[in-house]
């Protein structure tokens, strides 16, 4: 996994209300092999027509935000399924941080295990850096991860929260599958003492 | 200290503390499907093989065609399709995992599949890449959604790393009314809280209409619960729950099932646990419900009107009610039993049993569908069943098809999809945009409604036909 440290970037509105992970990407594309690259799915059926030309109202195509690889979303982002490949979609296409009011839980979860950083703040300061970005397209926004800071494009700063075992997997880059085989010897120490008493889990 | 039903399994299941607190779980049952090849290949990429192939299972749902499955996945015209299923098969052969596949009399959705070959017991903790997970939290289980990366912990540990979630309690009390099922009451639930309205807690579903429900009404209710943003979904396991294991192929033998149940009979929340959040519901007050718009809270009873987005204070939960209503096709005031549908889909893990099915059927019998509707079983044992009780023949003389189980028209990724613009009434749990094909229009609700509208041809009351 490739360690979030900080990034400044360009930043993208995405204004909708409970964008769920079907319309991050759409379920057709999930059987995509991960090598072909997900940038193309990503926000599919907003971002292209039905002929498969880009619909010039959508953030992403606008000039100004082509190279965004910040997002700053509404309430409950990625609700809905599980596909990791919302994330995917995202990375692919450049994106490494979504700054939401909320996200769905798995979304939030599948995140943080492809060193891409969601970042909860509050409505209202998701609401201010949204209009700003409308204001002045093509604006940054700095993170900080290990500071837990949030710089907008007027230079306010907001503090974020985070797990505090989330920020160290993402600064250091560090695979889940590792960090439980550390324990290695517990696990089997607990699944002898598990399995006897509970002889039905084996079957 | 009392604690929840939730707070026993997770602290029975706490393998250890991670330095940030949190904790590594044990995971008894870890189910896949054909979407799981994420997770294989980056398991294969990693060089690592699977710990307690054992303890997983995987079934063929999301991709199978539910037409022409005499030819197993020989038969599958979809070239990519016909690959994935292809693929966990080899996968799962390599790793030593056992495999309800497309040709197996046991196949089906794994969240019907499972609980119905007793796999899916009181107590575990069970994972599986998939959101609606949280349906087996209806036997006592602490059952959650996990995406790729975790699947492939989980197979090359058999533990998961896991934040605690917090607790909520839903209490639902009286009897519910005639034609109100449980489809209603987690539309109601959903519709009241929004979906995002359990985000970050597992919900336990309580109260006296709960206790009077069957396991496949129960399993109806948590299988939403992620449309609540619940992590996870559950219900105490009592006498009912017992029952509906007994004699299943997985669940503890003779030998084992005294030691079994004395361990379930101790799960129940204690009577003076304390949950972070409480809901009350009033069964009585609950009447069938209809979405009609873009996600699960969009909901109405039937009865309703479509409402108005100009009553919505805040600006951008205006603007998505606008864009909901846009792309529904709908305007407001308009009521919601004149909205004529161009197809029916019953079927899903959500309404895709027995007992959905006889609903259904009890509505169709002696009538005639007027638009193009379709039954596809949540699994093959459910199919059976429905054969042998002949609700295959009361589907068909009422002029429904009759398919195969899978996942079908709920995704719409094996082929079964609502074309763009045209409007389903489905039984099934999502109605996102594009959720089951790109355009689509789907108006969620339970499986005696959507008989009825297949058989009008628009939203209809059932307890008026
Ligand atoms: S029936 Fe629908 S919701 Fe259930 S597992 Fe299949 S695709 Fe997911």
């Amino acid at each position: 996994m490739e360690p979030f440290t900080t990034l400044s970037a360009v930043a993208a509105p995405i204004d909708i209300v409970n964008c769920d992970t079907d319309r991050i990407i759409p379920a057709r594309f999930l059987r995509k092999p991960r090598a072909s690259g997900y940038d193309r799915w990503l926000f599919h059926d907003m971002r292209f027509d039905a002929s498969g030309n880009e619909r010039p109202e959508f953030v992403l195509n606008q000039p100004a935000y082509r190279g965004a690889r910040i997002l700053v979303a509404a309430p409950n982002y990625g609700c809905g399924s599980s596909r990791e490949q919302a994330v995917y979609v995202m990375y692919d296409y450049g994106i490494r941080s979504v700054i939401a009011p909320s996200f769905g839980d798995i979304h939030y979860g599948n995140a943080l295990q492809n060193g891409f950083l969601p970042i909860v703040l509050s409505e209202e300061q998701c609401g201010r850096l949204r209009e700003q970005l409308h204001a002045a397209p093509g604006a940054s926004i700095s993170i900080d991860l290990a500071a837990q800071t949030v710089t907008g494009p007027d230079g306010a700063r907001y503090r974020f929260d985070i797990d505090p075992a989330a920020k160290e997997r993402l600064l250091k880059g560090l695979d889940d599958v590792g960090l439980v085989l550390q324990h290695i010897e517990r696990i089997e120490g607990f699944e002898e003492r598990y399995l006897a008493e509970q002889p039905w889990v084996a079957v | 200290m009392a604690r929840t039903l939730f707070e026993k399994i997770w602290d029975r299941h706490v393998v250890t503390h991670g330095s940030g607190g949190d904790a590594l779980l044990y995971v008894d049952r870890h189910y896949l499907h054909e979407g799981s090849f994420h997770a294989f290949n980056a398991l294969a990429g990693a060089g690592r093989g699977v710990r307690k192939p054992a303890q997983c299972f995987a079934f063929d749902d999301h991709y199978v065609p539910t037409a022409g499955r005499e030819r197993g996945s020989a038969g599958v015209a979809d070239e990519e399709a016909r690959g994935l299923i292809e693929n966990i098969a080899r996968n799962t052969a390599r790793h030593g995992i056992r495999h309800f596949h497309i040709d197996d009399p046991r196949q089906g959705i794994i969240h019907v599949a499972a609980p119905e070959l007793g796999l899916t017991l009181p107590g575990f903790v069970i994972n599986c890449g998939d959101s609606h997970t949280s349906t087996h939290g209806a036997v006592g289980a602490l059952a959650f959604g996990i995406g790729a990366s975790q699947v492939k912990q989980v197979l090359a540990t058999q533990c998961i790393w896991q934040k605690k979630p917090r607790t909520m309690r839903i209490s639902i009390d009286g009897a519910l009314g005639a034609g109100v099922s449980a489809k209603d009451v987690i539309l109601a639930i959903i519709a009241r809280i929004g979906i995002g309205g359990a985000q970050g807690h597992v919900i336990e579903y309580a109260g006296s209409t709960i206790r009077a429900l069957g396991m496949e009404a129960r399993m109806t209710i948590c299988n939403m619960s992620i449309e609540a943003g619940a992590r996870a979904g559950m219900i105490a396991p009592d006498d009912t729950t017992y029952a509906f294991l007994a004699g299943r192929h997985f669940a503890p033998s003779a030998a084992a099932w005294e030691a079994a149940l004395g361990y379930w009979r101790s799960l129940p929340s204690d009577s003076d646990a304390r949950f972070d959040r409480e809901v009350g519901l009033d069964a009585a007050a609950l009447e069938p419900m209809v979405t009609w718009g873009t996600n699960p809270e969009e909901g109405a009873a039937v009865t309703a009107v479509v409402p108005d987005p100009a009553s919505v204070a805040d600006p951008l939960r205006r603007e998505r009610m606008q864009s909901s209503l846009a792309y529904m096709g709908l305007t407001p005031g308009m009521a919601i039993d004149a909205i004529a549908v161009d197809r029916v889909f019953i079927g899903s893990c959500t309404n895709g049993r027995l007992d959905d099915l006889r609903a259904a059927a009890a509505v169709a019998k002696g009538r005639t569908a007027v638009v193009p509707a379709m039954v596809s079983p949540g699994s093959r044992g459910v199919k059976l069943a429905a054969e042998a009780e002949g609700l295959d023949r009361v589907f068909r003389d009422a002029g429904f098809e009759w398919r195969d189980a899978g996942c079908s028209m709920c995704v719409g990724i094996n082929g079964d999809q609502v074309g763009s613009g045209e409007r389903c009434a489905s039984t099934s749990n999502r109605n996102f945009e594009g959720r089951q094909g790109k355009g689509a229009r789907t108006h969620l609700m339970g499986p005696a409604m959507a008989a009825a509208a297949a058989v009008t041809g628009r939203i209809t009351d059932v307890r008026r036909l």
